[in-house]
């Protein structure tokens, strides 16, 4: 599913990324730890195809595709998703029309015709009542005026909608009370299938009492620092990074 | 006809000699020409327009009113305040009267393929496409069998609806009446030089509590509308009556007339309601905005009766120039303006658009809504008043104007004039810059989305107010126009 060797990245002059290694096989949920500024969320950025991130060595293959040659676009055509730490507000952009464009998009990038309102609506509707979502969001403007629950919810949505093959959650936990936690939880985990892979960066043992991973990573100065299973994220929880770090340093 | 052809050549070679790199070469678009015999050699003076008011067979009265026109402009200097920039123009060097007024090619083979191009993304008909660009038009097609029957249904509901040549003559109280009370040959340089020489243009009148049965639209006159250079606009509604009008269309239109000063003129009486929009996308030039048009219009409601309400909606994307300000007088009590605007300029384009609202009646309001959009070279300015007159008791105002960059080459001015004389006024102003946003544009792409299309929705959600205010068909139309305009306009 996704492979990357060996990725260097930098930020302007400083390097973030300095050779991390990463294989995530079809239906795996892999969780990427570690502590702030250790490039976490760059990793998911680069993977996205933000262009700020300058990549500047290794490789990245999705789906056998070389995935750093891609636009962001056609990676998302290709079932790669981001969910925001920092959704974005596209003010007078109503969050229902945003989603159809965003499915069609993909749906001609396959090849396969657009759909109308009307199967569109079903279809949405029939996602709502998976992630036990009310439809009261789908008639604003995207993501304006949303509390921080409800932009987090949103990008679950649209993940339920648009189907993709690898889900990256960029600390979709972050600025969430426990209910709001308990209920991104809940959608992430009805969308988990032996085709879909998930990749879980997080700052907390917290989430992962929710989605549990298959495998633990922590990030430590632009690489793996170390591996393990879910019994990692609770070792973290009571020791700390510092020793990861302090053993990536040494 | 090649006698012919070689005349024409000749003759916009000296034009082109007289007005430098304004007028656009014909021989550069590769047209071919064919002159009426009646186009009247360029200048102007008496007999030029004694000339127009003869071929029209206009009555004495209107051939006065032209004269008195002409010989006020005369006297009159070109506005130099608005924010635009462009060499002085010849007015000797053009001509006031030709019919018929247009460039005909042979073939769509010979227009501009990216016009060609535009059509078909805006999925114009063929024949209509031949109309637009100037095309001969062989086969006379529908519009004229529907033209007929709109006509014979207005004529049921008691409305006219002709052009203004037409009304001089039919209806010439009417016109007489009111022609040049909201706009008066004075009121500014180009209304004065429209008085003196327009030679077509629209008269609506809807009589007492009738509710216009459909939108009127010039395009279902577009068996005569060969839309002029100074076009002349008077609608008239009364007492209790509803019309809403369309003016252009969303297709570009070429015009080989480079200056376009139209005079809009509507009269609301009490509790009459007239809904105007426009979509103007006139030629904007090449990209150095070469051979665009400049449109200098002046368009002014006159809420005269209580309780009477005028709307102005624009959408603005053509033109090299647009000196524009939809205006209204809210002389009636309790009646209310309201003025809705997107204007895009890229390219090399400038706008200096915006509006007046002149409170002079008790609890009048008005709402102005302006949407600005600049991309690459494009240098846009709203510029509006707002006026509460000291009698204007309880008047109210609410100003909202956003400006959106594209790019960083671009610019955007707000120029809001407010003038206060009376103290129960209620006045409210927001205004804001904006860019499109590299986060935002990531997250459309990040949801597969091109940029383009990211731009495109982006730009429509800015604009989604006064697209909420056109008319339905038309909105769509204004959507998709909007996203062909900016298109390469990114980056």
């Amino acid at each position: 599913m996704l492979s990357v060797q060996g990725l260097r990245a930098n930020v302007g002059d400083k390097e973030i990324l300095k050779g991390l290694d990463l294989e995530v096989g079809a239906g795996e949920v892999h969780a990427i730890m570690g502590p702030n500024g250790s490039g976490k969320s760059t990793l998911a950025h680069v993977l996205a195809g933000r262009e700020d991130y300058e990549v500047t060595g290794g490789s990245v293959t999705f789906e056998g595709r070389d995935l750093l040659d891609l636009d962001p676009e056609e990676r998302a055509c290709l079932g790669l998703f981001l969910a925001f730490q920092y959704p974005v507000e596209l003010p007078g952009v109503n969050n229902t029309y945003f989603m159809k464009a965003a499915l069609n998009a993909k749906r001609k990038y396959h090849g396969q015709g657009e759909l109308d309102a009307v199967s569109f609506l079903r279809l949405m509707k029939g996602k709502l009542k998976v992630l036990h979502l009310d439809d009261s969001l789908l008639k604003r403007p995207v993501n304006v005026g949303f509390s921080g629950g409800e932009k987090k919810r949103n990008e679950i949505f649209q993940m339920a909608l648009l189907e993709p093959r690898l889900a990256i959650l960029d600390e979709t936990d972050s600025g969430l009370d426990i209910d709001a936690l308990r209920v991104v939880a809940d959608g992430v985990n009805a969308l988990r299938s032996p085709e879909r892979s998930m990749l879980v960066v997080t700052h907390y043992q917290r989430l992962l009492d929710y989605i549990e991973p298959d495998y633990v990573h922590v990030l430590a100065k632009g690489r793996i620092a170390r591996s393990g299973g879910k019994e990692l994220a609770l070792e973290l929880e009571e020791k700390g990074y510092g020793w990861i770090v302090d053993e990536a340093a040494a | 006809m090649p006698e012919q052809r070689s005349g024409i050549s000749r003759k916009s070679a000296e034009a082109e000699a007289e007005y430098g790199n304004l007028v656009r070469s014909e021989y550069e678009h590769g047209f071919v020409t064919n002159i009426a015999s009646d186009t009247l050699p360029p200048g102007l003076d008496e007999s030029v327009i004694e000339t127009i008011s003869q071929r029209k067979d206009e009555p004495l009265w209107m051939l006065d009113w032209r004269l008195a026109a002409y010989r006020k402009w005369l006297k009159m200097s070109t506005p130099q305040w608005a924010a635009v920039h462009y060499p002085p123009i010849d007015y000797q060097a053009i001509s006031y009267f030709s019919a018929p007024k247009k460039t005909e090619l042979k073939s769509l083979d010979e227009v501009d393929p990216v016009l060609l191009e535009t059509y078909e993304k805006l999925g114009i008909p063929i024949e209509e496409q031949k109309a637009l660009a100037g095309v001969a038009v062989d086969a006379v097609f529908d519009s004229v069998s529907v033209a007929t029957t709109f006509r014979e249904k207005l004529a049921e509901a008691g409305v006219i609806f002709c052009a203004i040549s037409e009304a001089v003559q039919q209806y010439p109280e009417l016109v007489r009446r009111y022609l040049g009370s909201v706009v008066p040959p004075t009121d500014n340089f180009y209304a004065g030089l429209n008085s003196a020489v327009f030679t077509d243009g629209t008269f609506v009148y809807v009589p007492k509590n009738t509710r216009c049965p459909m939108e009127l639209s010039t395009y279902f006159r577009i068996n005569e509308a060969k839309t002029g250079q100074f076009e002349r606009t008077l609608i008239i509604a009364e007492e209790g009556s509803y019309v809403s009008y369309l003016e252009g269309c969303t297709a570009p239109q070429r015009d080989e007339n480079q200056l376009h000063a139209a005079v809009v003129e509507l009269i609301a009486m009490d509790n009459a309601e007239i809904k105007y929009s426009t979509v103007q996308n006139w030629y904007p030039g090449d990209e150095e905005g070469r051979g665009g048009i400049y449109n200098f219009v002046t368009k002014r409601g006159d809420c005269r009766g209580a309780g009477s309400k005028i709307s102005w909606t624009q959408v603005e994307t053509g033109s090299a120039i647009t000196w524009k300000y939809p205006s209204c007088i809210l002389r009636g009590d309790n009646s209310v303006g309201e003025f809705y605007s997107v204007a895009v300029t890229k390219g090399r384009q400038q706008a200096d658009t915006g509006t007046k609202m002149i409170h002079l009646g008790k609890n009048t309001s008005s709402t102005i809504v302006s949407k600005g959009i600049s991309a690459q070279h494009g240098i846009q300015s709203y510029r509006g008043l707002v006026r509460i007159a000291g009698k204007a008791q309880g008047a109210r105002n609410h100003t909202q104007c956003d400006s959106l960059l594209i790019g960083d080459r671009c610019a955007a001015n707000t120029f809001p004039y407010i003038e206060v004389k009376n103290p129960t006024a209620k006045m409210e102003h927001e205004a804001t810059t904006s860019k499109i946003s590299d986060d935002q544009l990531f997250y459309c792409r990040s949801r597969g989305l091109s940029e383009e299309d990211a731009v495109s929705m982006i730009v429509n959600g800015f604009c989604k107010e006064v697209f909420n205010e056109l008319p339905m068909e038309f909105a769509v139309e204004a959507q998709k126009l909007l996203s062909i305009s900016l298109e390469g306009a990114v980056g």
